[in-house]
């Protein structure tokens, strides 16, 4: 079922569902960008349309909502493990496809990898229902179609946004009584069919291949551009990774707690031991790590996609203006060589 | 909802001190792992850390720990009667039913190595027959660092057992690396009915297998276990990730024609 709603309505319809659900949008924070006089989007709660920035891709993606960057496991007192509580409201949240999409990856680590459900992503996830963000014309580092991450069916609204108003569509009929004196008008999402960036993901063929490109001097140049800052991984739709840490609190050494804090493969230590061994210890190591895992690795484990969603936003974030899709261009180039250098 | 993250308390039995820097504690426990498998240790406040099972038995596992970190520090400042947290098992074992039995197992081990085998090695010396015949290679750096000693020595009674050490010389034991001792193995009068096990620090494992190989034993007989840093251990957090493998959950113990193609 279609509607068409001008602000106001789409107001007065988003403080109804306010009283039942907690609602995340990508929201603008004025001047709070890396550099001077430049905003921030990110996703926060939001209770107006005019809070919800339609117009610009956010600066960082819709996992925050469900993983939020650093969270509580445990509380410990003395001895004692109690679990952090976590609300019991339903979420309803404004994704575009790519983060749609990128959800379905983290659903795959999160309660599948290895038949293990991470409790803490569980209890957030199943509260989720998602108003998808109609998207269909991108911006200049977007290459969701590339990636086959430009659509998604998993939604229960879908909302386009014209000029002071809002047309929707109600596709999980549980949100029908919300629309019940809304203008109906027909309406069906559409999806961007092409993007300003076009890849094509190189196919490795083998291990061998594989384990050559490893060692190929491709990866030396992010030795002298990448500096391990890690805001590719904040940025990126799809990393999941983590680092668990115990604190204790200054006031009592027998009280503390036990955070799970996101992680990046980028930063030097992470895969460090007790016993003093490392792995990767150059930054294009480690950027071959990111790339690989994105474009091969995560597929040749879970089959069905790379785990990239073609968001963008690490090259919109990279202080080095390192470009994803270039780099897996050059990926491709090097892999054409060494396959090329095999069959002499 | 179960929460596989939530550790439960053990109450420790017994101290052992093995050597200089390793100590082995036994906790009360009714879990009992595949041999070579792990678990995380957690302490409150502290963290948490994944460590083999050396041995395990009826209401009990021991844990033959090296004090090298924060969590393993805290561990060796308890003693018996006090409370350590653990979740796990976690991982996949020595294959000892579907791929050690009935064969001649070769095991050859460096450092602290030795323990992720301990328990499939007296499981092999309690009951005679289980393999056609067992040899053992154990190396260490030197005297202060070698670990279960009289195990060491009971096991020369049915394995035909090298010991050394790198540098130093004692009685009874070899000079030199592990993979010095490699071609004392009579590879070829086990008619292809063997298996090698390796562990050890990632160089000595990766040098032993080439040793191996270079000496005519398929990559398909030898099998390693890996160590890498962990946070979760069931596949969410990522540090131990290899490729497309999962040290955590496809791992720690892998056969070589899958092990030699993991490089970080």
């Amino acid at each position: 079922m279609g509607y068409k709603v001008v602000f106001e309505q789409a107001n007065a319809i988003l403080a109804e569902l306010s009283k039942e659900y907690d609602i995340y949008a990508p929201k603008r924070f004025s001047k709070q960008g890396r550099y001077s006089d430049t905003d921030i989007i990110r996703y926060d709660l939001i209770n107006k349309v005019e809070d919800i920035v339609f117009d610009e891709k956010s600066d960082y993606p819709a996992k925050e909502v469900i993983t939020p960057i650093t969270q509580s496991l445990f509380y410990f007192t003395e001895d004692e493990y109690r679990e952090s509580k976590t609300k019991n409201k339903p979420i309803l949240i404004f994704m575009r496809p790519c983060d749609i999409n990128a959800m379905e990856h983290q659903n795959q680590i999160y309660l599948k990898n290895g038949g293990f459900e991470d409790f803490y992503y569980k209890r957030v996830q199943d509260r989720v229902k998602i108003v998808l963000m109609e998207c269909t014309s991108g911006w200049d580092t977007c290459f969701c179609v590339s990636m086959n991450a430009n659509k998604s069916e998993h939604y229960s609204l879908a909302v386009r946004h014209q000029e002071g108003e809002l047309m929707i569509e109600v596709k999980d009929e549980a949100f029908a009584p919300y629309f019940a004196d809304a203008q109906e008008e027909p309406f069906h999402v559409e999806f961007i069919e092409k993007n300003q960036i076009e890849v094509t993901i190189p196919k490795i063929k083998d291990k061998a291949t594989l384990n050559a490109l490893k060692k190929h001097p491709m990866w030396q140049e992010f030795n002298k551009r990448c500096i391990s800052c890690g805001a590719c991984t904040i940025a990126c739709s799809t990393c999941t990774c983590f680092t668990t840490t115990d604190i204790i609190y200054n006031e009592n050494a027998n009280v503390g707690e036990r955070k799970r804090t996101s992680a990046s493969c980028q930063i030097e230590g992470f895969s460090d031991m007790a016993g003093g061994h490392s792995f990767r210890p150059t930054t294009g190591d480690r950027m071959r790590y990111k790339i690989l895992h994105k474009f091969h690795d995560y597929k040749a484990r879970f089959k069905d996609y790379h785990m990239c969603v073609g968001c963008g936003r690490c090259t919109s974030r990279c202080p080095e203006c390192i470009s994803v899709t270039a780099t897996v261009k050059k990926m491709a180039d090097a892999i054409e060589e060494i396959e090329a250098k095999g069959e002499e | 909802m179960n929460n596989p993250v939530k550790p439960v308390p053990c109450k420790i039995i017994d101290v052992k001190k093995e050597s200089a820097l390793e100590y082995t504690f036994r906790v009360e426990s009714d879990i009992k792992p595949d041999h070579g498998q792990f678990l995380q240790l957690s302490i409150p406040k502290i963290g948490e850390a994944p460590i083999s099972v050396s041995a395990h038995g009826d209401g009990w596992m021991d844990f033959t720990i090296r004090s090298v970190g924060k969590v393993t520090d805290e561990i060796f400042n308890k003693g018996a009667g006090d409370t350590l947290f653990l979740r796990g098992p976690y991982g996949k074992g020595w294959p000892l039913e579907k791929e050690f039995k009935g064969k001649h197992l070769v095991v050859i081990t460096g450092g602290t190595g030795l323990a992720p085998v301990r328990s499939m090695l007296n499981t092999c010396f309690e009951n005679d027959g289980y393999v056609k015949s067992l040899s053992l290679i154990s190396g260490f750096k030197n005297e202060e660092g070698i670990i279960f000693k009289e195990e060491l020595k009971k096991w020369k009674e049915k394995f035909t057992t090298y010991y050394t050490l790198d540098k130093d010389q004692i009685d009874g034991w070899n000079v030199g690396f592990v993979t010095d001792l490699v071609k004392e193995i009579p590879f070829d009068s086990f008619d292809g009915n063997y298996a090698v096990v390796i562990v050890g620090p990632p160089m000595m494992m990766k040098f032993t297998a080439e040793k191996a190989m270079s000496l005519g034993v398929p990559t398909e007989k030898i099998w390693v276990s890996f160590e890498r840093k962990m946070s979760c251990a069931i596949g969410k957090c990522g540090h131990c990730r290899i490729d497309e493998t999962y040290v955590c959950l496809d791992g720690p113990v892998f056969n070589y024609t899958t092990a030699k193609d993991l490089l970080d």
